[in-house]
């Protein structure tokens, strides 16, 4: 059988589509818990500062920093995941500032992504691209 | 309750009031996610410390949620204020029910 030009560009699109599905069942996912947490607010920019390694060897630990001087509580969300939520951190009155250290598993290659609650109300998101090398969901 | 489970804090001795202060702490737990199989095939029922408080004299320093996403012997790094002299309280809550706690005493100095 030959395959003609057009089938190959059939092909490609079923290919690509196919590719698109698993990612948009975990997107779901994930604007559900941004929505859960956001209540649908619009997020801004800036003033949350997320800092992940850009490439980590091993899924099962990557540190991750969130800070966000004045907010109230920080999501930090691992996008790629089965399950993208990993913490919320809420600050009493006595931290010192709003600003958290852990490590965190990362299925595969994603995006973390952190959203603050500034104390007046308002909400400003940060992402970051992280590889992952070796997958940290076990399997 | 899952076995061995060990909470470490790292909280300086001594502190000038009104100070700001690094806390470090760790609990070695396993945090089975509820996403891996037994050899058997057998899907591994999830495990988790589901939240972890640090209080000081009663005033809350900070308040996580965790979730499965949480790495094996938990880590969490963060600032505090010392106004006074007196006690840290961290507590982790297991989702089988369990609470572990430990209490570290700082002095100002």
């Amino acid at each position: 059988m030959t395959i003609t030009r057009r089938q190959t560009f059939i092909m490609a699109l079923g290919a690509t589509v196919a590719a698109a599905m698993p990612f948009r069942a975990f997107a779901t996912a994930t604007e559900d818990s941004i929505a859960a947490f956001t209540g649908g607010a619009t997020m801004g920019e800036g003033g949350l500062t997320l800092t992940a390694p850009e490439i980590a060897e091993n899924g099962n630990t990557v540190p991750v920093t969130v800070d966000a001087p004045g907010a109230v509580s920080i999501l930090l969300l691992a996008t790629g995941n089965p399950t993208p939520n990993a913490a919320t951190f809420n600050f009493g009155p006595l931290a010192a500032s709003q600003m958290a250290s852990t490590r965190i598993r990362l299925a595969k290659t994603q995006n973390v992504m952190a959203i603050a609650k500034m104390a007046d109300g308002s909400f400003v998101q940060a992402t970051q691209e992280v590889k992952v090398t070796i997958g940290g969901c076990g399997g | 309750m899952a076995d061995n489970v060990k909470p470490k804090v790292r909280v300086p001795k001594t502190a000038a009031a009104g100070d700001t202060i690094t806390l470090k702490t760790l609990i070695s737990h396993p945090m089975e996610s509820g996403q891996r199989k037994d050899d058997a095939g057998n899907l591994i029922p999830r495990s988790i410390i589901n939240r972890f408080t640090a209080d000081f004299n009663g005033q809350n320093v900070i308040d996580v949620t965790m979730e499965p996403a949480i790495s094996t012997n938990p880590y969490f790094e963060f600032e505090t204020l010392v106004p006074e002299a007196g006690t840290f309280t961290f507590t982790w809550y297991d989702d089988d029910g369990s609470v572990y706690t430990e209490s570290q005493d700082i002095a100002i100095g």
